[in-house]
């Protein structure tokens, strides 16, 4: 969308749009970072904070919806304004999603710290910022119209996937070790599961920016995903 | 034309490097296009980009401007309507228009409106009543008009009187029908009903539409057509024209960022 609009306002409506997106997104990642934070730190004042903030991310989710129903009834897009207003209704749903998993996993954090810890959470960080990482990069490309960043992003879900498979093994094995670990594995699995659907989510994110861009449907071809473990 | 499967369409017309001058003025440079058999066609573009020009080649209408003239080839089922023994008043009862405003013939009854086309000089119709009833009903006005077919035509409203056009030029049971800008005179209501006529009507008739109305094109057309400065820039099915237009020209103009 290198031009601007012929109508001043229509062009304000499509910036503001973007912008609210953008905040939105924002938003979601501080989320992920602070909640997985608060599980590894064990800070359950820090997780309390994370889970208020959602609400602002759902709030955004229904202003977002406002302002596309609107733009769509008064200037019936065409084209790439179409497919951006279209995405953006879409977008949102995955970035509120995300904004709900990370309460989820804020949740999980304040059971287990009533706990003490069950094992070393060192490499949750380091997935964390592969995840947060691909949610800001899916949005950088939404706004840059970028597909080989949106591709990218595609391509990191499967280390996201291998981490989840691998983390499930181990937890099993905990639970195999010792029956009282098992509601703490439970916990953690669970986080290890809710950060795999927020790579799956980001990866949403990037398959509209490639409709977005270039007016193509990349969603559901035939992409070999790692299977989870029954 | 277009590469996401193309329904298996016969052409019923086609140019071929048509262009055309007004005087020294060159408002179509080279088009080649096809139109598809038994479905809508829609020329969109801003003023002055040779669209309606463009639809007054396909029916030697526009040669009958003082100092304009025609180059290229117009194919109707393969014969080139611009042959040196084509009589052109021919030609333009297989490829019927009808114009932006309606212009039925003022001092003349509803019927004898619809009857104009077939007794220029005043011979006689077979069953005439019946040719009114048709052209009426397929021009969806005779429930409205059956009870006052001796009225005058400029008794009705806009949008009936633009109907009334319609069969008048149905009634002469073309090919193709040429809509120029047919609703721009229109409410929306009428011009509702005039684009629900071209839907029904597009099974029988072949429908080339220019229109101002994007959004119109959108909802009629199967296939649309964006001329800019009197060439053709991007051709193509009407889904993919309005979602994904394959050319930058195409795209800011149907976005509403031209110039």
């Amino acid at each position: 969308m290198a031009r601007q609009h012929t109508d001043k306002e229509y062009e304000a409506e499509l910036v503001k749009l973007r912008e609210q997106l953008l905040v939105m997104g924002g938003r979601v990642e501080e989320m992920i970072a602070s909640s997985i934070k608060a599980l590894v730190e064990r800070d359950t004042e820090l997780a309390q904070k994370t889970i208020e903030l959602d609400a602002h991310v759902n709030n955004a989710e229904v202003r977002t919806d406002e302002l596309c129903l609107r733009i769509l009834a008064r200037r019936q897009p065409v084209a790439s304004d179409l497919r951006f207003i279209t995405m953006a209704l879409k977008l949102v749903v995955d970035l509120e999603r995300i904004g709900d998993v990370c309460v989820n996993i804020c949740e999980r954090a304040i059971e287990l710290n009533e706990e003490p810890p069950l094992k070393s959470l060192a490499d949750m960080p380091r997935m964390t910022e592969t995840i947060q990482a691909m949610v800001h990069d899916a949005l950088d490309a939404f706004v840059a119209g970028d597909t080989e960043k949106a591709q990218q992003v595609i391509a990191r879900d499967r280390s996201v996937d291998a981490y989840y498979a691998q983390t499930f093994r181990e937890l099993l094995t905990y639970m195999i070790e010792d029956p009282r670990n098992i509601s703490r594995a439970m916990c953690l699995q669970a986080v290890a599961k809710h950060l795999e659907r927020i790579g799956d989510h980001a990866t949403n994110l990037a398959e509209m920016v490639v409709f977005q861009v270039k007016g193509k449907d990349i969603r559901h071809t035939g992409r070999k995903k790692d299977k989870p473990p029954a | 034309m277009n590469d996401s499967n193309p329904p298996p369409v016969t052409e019923k017309m086609r140019a071929e490097d048509v262009h055309a001058w007004f005087g020294p003025t060159h408002a179509l440079k080279g088009v080649t296009m096809s139109v598809p058999d038994k479905q809508v066609t829609a020329i969109i573009g801003p003023s002055g980009c040779g669209k309606s020009t463009f639809v007054r080649c396909l029916n030697r209408m526009h040669e009958v401007v003082p100092g304009a003239r025609v180059e290229g080839k117009v194919l109707l089922d393969g014969q080139n309507i611009y042959g040196s023994r084509v009589n052109p008043v021919r030609v333009r009862r297989h490829v019927g228009m009808v114009f932006q405003k309606p212009n039925p013939f003022p001092t003349m009854s509803i019927r004898d409106n619809v009857l104009a086309g077939l007794r220029p000089n005043g011979q006689k119709v077979d069953d005439p009543a019946s040719v009114v009833e048709t052209a009426l009903k397929h021009a969806a006005l005779w429930d409205e008009a059956k009870d006052v077919l001796d009225r005058s035509g400029s008794s009705l409203s806009g949008g009936q009187q633009q109907r009334l056009c319609i069969a008048r030029a149905l009634a002469l049971e073309p090919e193709v029908l040429l809509m120029d800008e047919p609703c721009s005179a229109l409410d929306p209501i009428a011009t509702a009903r005039i684009e629900e006529l071209i839907h029904e009507i597009s099974d029988r008739y072949t429908i080339v539409i220019v229109t101002h109305n994007m959004q119109q094109a959108a909802r009629v057309a199967d296939t649309t057509a964006f001329f800019y400065q009197g060439e053709i820039v991007e051709v193509g099915e009407t889904d993919q024209i309005f979602t994904r237009p394959k050319n930058q020209k195409t795209e800011d103009y149907i976005t509403g960022r031209f110039g």
